[in-house]
């Protein structure tokens, strides 16, 4: 359970009382940042992610330093990193074109949160996801885009859930702590892709290596910008995003089962207590993440990659855990996040090509974001704020 | 949580006596499940093993420069199939209809035991399988896994979850070799050793004094280790490529004892890290459980502000234990590098940290426990490694999974009789 939910139950709960005696604000009027700042204070909403993400950055460039480079190296590195990320019309694209599976990935991960579990899975759930995609993509032929590009979608959708509804079946029946198993899950789903790709069913014809068949044009997410130039990669799947983004906000805070997620997630007990079926909802929340996941795993394979090759899930799944604390599990927050560390991601490449800085550093800097806000304490101390900073705290250890 | 209203609903809950009902249900089914699972095994062995052997299974049982030298082992292929086949769906049929009850998990062990002569058998069918280096090997490879279980379970004990063995191991896997490959193999260890501590020192700090979820703590090490060790390996190894390549410590003979048969080479001809390995087994079994020390630590991790009120610090206790658990996983992720190939690699650890914390729950938070359960997934290991040796019709990616997929069924299959310590991930406030 995040901080930031009291708050914001209080909140809801001041506003339907006016709407109650006849006045209804709908809450959907609320700008994105108003929606931020009001769901979770705007110091640990706004300032402490800011500061963590400022500090983090300071310890990368410190660590860029400490190995061999100079000064003015640095500003260097740190500059392409800019530029890669927010520079150029490119550099937006590419930062929002890396935002898409993230934003999926991230919504994953806070859904479960919301629900007190833990969605390691999300590389297993994209890589799933993504093969279920990927032959639904290249094995139907003949049908128009807004016929196959929505069954291809759907199909990564399954996959994921497949992969998602085995943790949380296991959760549920026998308290297995889905921690482990999705980590499990992982590296198990890694193999099976490898197995796969080297196929009939899968393997492109005459190659050895494993690849699979290139997913039919009608199946492909739309360029949004290839008008402009088809350099462009920026793709529906954006729009598919943060269409998810809504429809989770909608369900977590606007429908009976939202509710309780939340209230399973808030105290299990209390949640069996007042007659809610615990199984149901860890199941249901678990394929509901790996459904999501498995949505980002599509739209990698239908939107940017057009085919399938070994471990195409290159480490989404653990930065959509970084999203989603970051973006303290809201979903409007997650998307924030999402275009946060796609342009990290953008810009890391830039960063590697132009400054000969590894991008493995953005994995660093990702984790001390991750780091910061678990852990506002650390901030409030180092920069003297006022703040009582209350720690994240969303698991309760194995037993539960 | 109020204390005072928390208990009522769980009482009355009890005394419906619905709760023990829907229990023995369960375990009806559990039980009916798991002989389901055995009667399989035996069908596959039957149907798919036996008509696929031919001749006699040859095992190896002494390498070449073993003082006492024992005769190949050779077995009748089809028969000893049928034997175990039979031993299986006797075991299946006994659980499906009566259930072994507390003994389950015994049977089940010995069970998989005889699936895996029986893989083993199969695959050595018409060839020579040399078992004695398989099982050489399984000791070696469930070292990682043993220690990250006790790095773990060090930890938990004393109430702090531990995800991060697996950066902890990768940590000590790096600065090992670095350390190592400057000022020799034993400053690579005791590097490797410092470096857990020091992840541990920072999983302590933000636990114990901030009170940050320890799960989300795990994540950020392991996150923060591989993007490092990566980074740096990248920007640094690379470049120099003096820095990653450390001497290996030598397997050491102990005299007499290593030269009884099979046990041998098994126990006493290995290297440091394995010997290490046994050491801290035992000693930490005995320190756990015969110290002071051990019972301040389990007293903290079972009920904290009883500990507290009896004045025991509780954050001291759980500093010290989390220390004590990380340098334990640092010496562990050594084995990757000055234990084997001298050499670091992006992810080398791949998974084995999260193994160990399946075996430390398989284990039940105990070391001799673990280090049983760490064996079979050494075992495991062991076995996909010698079937991509020999000409084996199972795509390899499926043996690569064999281990993940025991992981799940052992966590899936053993929570909720095994007990972690009551307050394990939970932060303590001292009132």
């Amino acid at each position: 359970m995040t901080e930031g939910q009291t708050p914001e139950a209080g909140a809801s709960v001041v506003q339907e009382q006016p709407s109650a005696a006849g006045k209804p604000s709908p809450p959907e009027e609320r700008s994105f940042v108003q929606q931020l700042s009001t769901s979770v204070n705007w110091r640990t909403g706004l300032l402490i992610p800011f500061l963590a993400v400022v500090t983090a950055l300071i310890i990368g460039a410190i660590l860029i330093m400490l190995t061999g480079s100079s000064f003015g190296q640095t500003v260097e590195a740190y500059a392409a990193l800019l530029q890669g990320s927010v520079g150029s019309v490119k550099a937006i694209s590419e930062t929002l074109t890396a935002a898409t599976p993230l934003i999926l990935a991230g919504l994953s991960v806070a859904i479960a949160f919301r629900a007190g579990l833990f969605n390691i899975g999300g590389e297993g759930q994209i890589l799933i996801g993504g093969m279920f995609a990927v032959y639904a993509g290249f094995s139907i032929t003949g049908l128009p885009i807004y016929v196959h590009l929505p069954i291809a979608l759907l199909a990564g959708i399954i996959g994921g859930a497949i992969w998602g509804f085995i943790p949380g079946l296991l959760k549920a029946k026998t308290g297995a702590h889905e921690v482990i198993v999705t980590i499990m899950l992982n590296y198990i789903a890694l193999r099976l892709v490898d197995f796969f790709l080297k196929t009939e069913l899968f393997q492109r014809e005459g190659r050895n290596d494993p690849v699979s068949k290139t997913v039919e044009a009608s199946a492909q997410l739309t360029q949004l910008l290839g008008w402009m130039n088809p350099a462009l990669r920026v793709h529906l799947g954006l729009i598919v995003a943060l269409i998810a983004a809504g429809f989770i906000h909608w369900l977590l805070f606007r429908t009976t089962t939202g509710f309780e997620f939340r209230a399973v997630g808030a105290n299990p007990n209390a949640a069996r207590y007042a007659g809610m079926s615990i199984t149901k909802v860890y199941i249901l929340v678990m394929m509901i993440a790996g459904g999501l996941a498995g949505l980002a795993g599509s739209g990698q394979i239908l939107g940017v990659l057009d085919r399938a090759t070994p471990g195409f899930s290159a480490n989404l799944g653990f930065d959509g855990i970084a999203v989603a604390l970051l973006g303290r599990s809201n979903p409007w927050g997650v998307v924030a996040a999402a275009v946060l560390f796609g342009g990290l991601r953008a810009g890391g490449q830039q960063m590697q090509v132009s400054a000969d800085v590894g991008i493995d550093l953005i994995a660093v800097i990702q984790a001390l974001i991750i780091m910061f806000v678990a852990a506002p304490a650390l901030i409030t101390a180092l920069y003297r704020l006022k703040t009582p900073a209350v720690s994240t705290q969303i698991s309760k250890g194995w037993a539960s | 949580m109020n204390q005072a209203s928390a208990p009522a609903p769980r009482e009355s809950y009890e005394l419906t006596g619905k709760r023990t009902k829907e229990l023995t249900k369960r375990q009806i089914r559990k039980a009916r499940i798991s002989g389901i699972v055995l009667l399989l095994l035996s069908g596959l062995v039957m149907l798919v093993f036996v008509p696929a052997v031919s001749g006699v299974s040859t095992f190896g049982l002494s390498t070449p420069d073993d003082a006492i030298q024992l005769d190949s082992l050779a077995v009748p292929s089809a028969g000893s199939l049928w034997v175990l086949s039979a031993v299986l769906a006797f075991l299946g049929a006994t659980q499906f209809f009566r259930g072994f009850q507390g003994k389950t998990t015994i049977i089940l062990g010995i069970s998989f035991g005889v699936f895996a002569i029986a893989l083993m058998v199969w695959a050595a069918s018409g060839q020579e399988f040399s078992l004695i280096s398989m099982l050489v090997a399984t000791v070696s490879r469930s070292t990682p896994i043993a220690l990250g279980a006790l790095s773990g379970i060090l930890c938990e004990r004393s109430g702090v979850v531990n995800i991060g063995i697996e950066g902890m191991l990768l940590g000590g896997a790096f600065t090992g070799v670095v350390m190592g490959s400057l000022l020799g193999g034993w400053v690579g260890l005791l590097a490797a050793t410092l470096t857990g501590g020091v992840l541990a020192l920072l999983l302590a700090v933000l636990a114990v004094k901030f009170r940050v979820d320890q799960i989300i703590i795990g994540v950020v090490i392991n996150i923060l280790v591989l993007g490092l060790t990566s980074f740096l390996t990248a920007q640094v190894l690379v470049k120099k490529p003096e820095l990653n390549d450390a001497p290996i410590f030598a397997a050491v003979k102990i005299p007499i004892l290593g030269d009884i048969p099979i046990i041998g080479p098994m126990f006493f001809d290995q290297t440091i890290i394995v010997y290490g390995m046994f050491f801290l087994i035992g000693s930490v079994t005995y320190l756990l459980f015969r110290t002071r020390w051990g019972l301040r630590t389990r007293a903290v991790g079972e009920n904290p502000k009883a500990a507290d009120s009896l004045g025991v610090s509780v954050a001291k206790v759980r500093y010290l234990a989390v220390i004590y658990g990380g340098m334990v996983g640092g010496f562990a992720g050594a084995w990757f590098t000055l234990g084997s190939v001298g050499r670091f690699d992006e992810n080398m650890t791949g998974g084995r940290g999260f193994i160990g914390l399946a075996a430390m729950i398989f284990g039940a938070w105990n070391p001799i426990g673990a280090f049983l359960a760490a064996l079979i997934f050494g075992f495991s290991e062991s076995l996909q490694q010698k079937f991509a040796l020999l000409d084996i019709p199972i795509p390899s990616e499926f043996l690569a999974m064999a281990p993940y997929l025991v992981t799940i069924v052992v966590v899936a299959g053993v929570v909720g009789r095994v007990r972690p310590p009551a307050a394990d991930g939970q932060p303590y406030e001292k009132q």
